[in-house]
């Protein structure tokens, strides 16, 4: 987590990288759209590790700047007519704005405060998004996204989003890595030593948040022009703790754990679909599992069963 | 250099600090003594930040830092480290040095430049200084206690201070890691020219550094001056040294 990109990681970056761009050959319309999907959750659930593997902060309200970049590009590409663009960029930037007017008053807060202060500011987004009907369709949802036509095809699309989620996740990393990043974990770490070193925890855990708030936001966006809509749960509570669900099953102190969570928990609830209704019952199980057998998540039993094996010889 | 007057604080109705004023002078070693219990760590945490007194104000260098968060305090140069053992547990020893010194050249908000190569030759430095260099890669969380104590102070020095609090720096050290660690705290503070204010319990440590002694008892100063005199001090045999006597007496 803290060290440099070390070649194992960085074959394993550039392999799923080609293995994505690879998918739109198996001319599959159902295997490009998971594979978007996934994509976008994976951008999702790794914004939300800032705040949780970086900072130590839990986050029960993330969805709600999923919804807000999700919103604001759909309602910027149709109702206004924006292009691509200038749409794009006003939804990273109002993700940034709303996760930094948020951030101000939940760093305020640790621990559990913290947590249901994230949440009751995820119900009032989701509050304003069901009621404000004419700008956001309510609960009918924003529906007909105009999408650009140069991306308007499922598979340039495609491209459109993995380049788009490939450059942010690079940025993130980078983030994360940096030196904001590792006076990030000092933060998480022991935050009384981290303010006598003169790290104003504060600040850094109101970054941390504006950060993850913006990256969600721009997973939100694609999750919109995927979709040519926009519904209100996608800013539910329920879609938060799906998001922190992928978070833990792929292991917080692990960068690119989350994303490995988002890609299971996706894969493993169109499996279940198959077979039965009872996904609901599936994903508590795996709840449970998590925090009785994987505290450090998938990522982090990897890196056991590797260590394991390097001892073996 | 640093001046305290009046200070006070209470937990609850228990006076922990009882209007104690002190002065520090540049360049000096300075040991606060007394028991457990006597108040020398909520004094530290007062004059630093952590905690609020009830009245009283601290001064370093002339200004007034009464109830100012420690993160500030220290950017001026007033760094301490703790007795019980308070590092980043799960980052390397390398990294738990390393985020002071990203704090100290105020690099905490760079989002882009890698943390990797950052401040590394100096470090390494540190963490030969204090005998940690084989150590770096380790998890501080797993170093042996001694070890712990002594990135301790390496995070303290890292931020380059001109006034260093240690609160006993060798608690929990045996005789010959005590005997080392108190080499070393003196050769550092002499090398860099570091005023030290240090409390100890350990009547050894403190005559092996102090030029100063002030003994702290019940919150209250009872006395202050050179270790000779302290030591020949009827009131503080009777509280403290005689309480070790009379320890000794029993055994
Ligand atoms: N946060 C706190 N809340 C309540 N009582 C405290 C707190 N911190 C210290 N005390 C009490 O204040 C007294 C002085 O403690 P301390 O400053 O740790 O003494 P010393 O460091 O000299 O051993 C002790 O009786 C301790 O129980
Ligand atoms: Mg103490």
């Amino acid at each position: 987590m803290t060290g440099r990109m070390t070649r194992p990681v960085l074959a394993a970056c550039l392999t799923v990288l080609v293995l994505l761009a690879l998918v739109p050959l198996l001319e599959s319309n159902y295997l490009i759209d998971l594979f978007n999907e996934i994509m976008i959750y994976a951008l999702f659930a790794l914004s939300l590790n800032v705040i949780i593997g970086y900072s130590g902060n839990v986050s029960f309200g993330h969805a709600a700047y999923f919804a807000i970049g999700g919103y604001t590009m759909a309602i910027l590409l149709t109702t206004y007519e924006w292009s691509l663009l200038p749409a794009f960029a006003a939804s990273v930037a109002f993700s940034f704005v709303a996760s930094g007017v948020v951030a101000y008053f939940c760093t305020r807060l640790t621990d559990i405060y913290f947590a249901m202060l994230t949440l009751a500011f995820s119900m009032l987004v989701w509050g304003v998004a069901f009621k404000w009907r004419s700008m956001t369709g309510g609960d009918d949802g924003f529906v007909g996204v105009d999408v650009p036509a140069f991306i308007a095809e499922r598979v340039p699309f495609y491209y459109f989003s993995l380049v788009v989620i490939a450059t942010a996740v690079a940025v993130l990393w980078v983030i994360c890595h940096s030196a904001f990043g590792r006076a990030l974990l000092a933060v998480r770490e022991n935050p009384v030593r981290a303010g006598f070193v003169g790290i104003n925890t504060r600040l850094m855990r109101w970054w941390a948040f504006v950060v993850a708030g913006t990256f969600a936001g721009i997973a939100g966006s694609l999750f919109a022009m995927v979709h040519r809509g926009m519904y209100t749960e996608s800013a539910f509570w329920p879609e938060s703790a799906t998001v922190l669900i992928m978070t833990l099953l792929g292991g917080m102190y692990s960068f690119f754990g989350p994303a490995i969570g988002a890609a299971s928990l996706f894969l493993l609830e169109r499996l279940t679909n198959e077979y039965t209704e009872y996904w609901p019952l599936v994903l508590g199980t795996i709840l449970l599992a998590i925090l009785m057998f994987l505290p450090e998540g998938l990522a982090g039993l990897a890196q056991a069963v590797r260590r394991q094996i390097l001892r073996g010889r | 250099m640093l001046k305290i007057e009046g200070l006070f604080k209470q937990f609850g109705g228990f006076i922990a600090i009882n209007d104690v004023s002190f002065e520090l002078i540049e360049g000096e070693k300075h040991a606060i003594i007394g028991p457990n219990g006597a108040g020398k760590t909520t004094f530290f945490n007062l004059v630093t930040g952590h905690l609020l007194p009830d009245r009283g104000s601290v001064a370093f260098q002339g200004e007034d830092i009464t109830g100012r968060p420690p993160h500030r305090i220290v950017k001026l140069g007033l760094a301490r480290s703790f007795q019980r053992i308070n590092i980043y547990p799960r980052m390397s020893v390398f990294e738990n040095v390393q985020v002071a010194l990203i704090a100290r050249e105020r690099q905490e908000l760079r989002f882009f430049s890698l943390a990797a190569g950052l401040c590394g030759p100096e470090t390494n430095e540190l963490l030969e200084l204090v005998g940690l260099d084989e150590e770096a890669d380790e998890l501080a969380g797993e170093l042996a206690y001694g070890k712990q104590k002594q990135l301790e102070l390496a995070i303290a020095l890292a931020e380059n201070p001109r006034v260093l609090l240690l609160d006993e720096p060798t608690a929990g050290m045996s005789p010959s890691e005590t005997e080392e660690a108190i080499r070393l705290i003196r050769e550092i503070a002499d090398a860099r020219g570091l005023t030290l204010l240090f409390t100890e319990h350990d009547m050894t440590v403190v005559f092996g550094i102090a030029d100063r002694i002030t003994v702290l008892h019940h919150g209250e100063i009872i006395a202050s001056g050179a270790p000779e005199a302290v030591r020949s001090d009827p009131v503080v045999r009777q509280v403290y040294l005689g309480e070790e006597e009379a320890v000794n007496g029993a055994a």
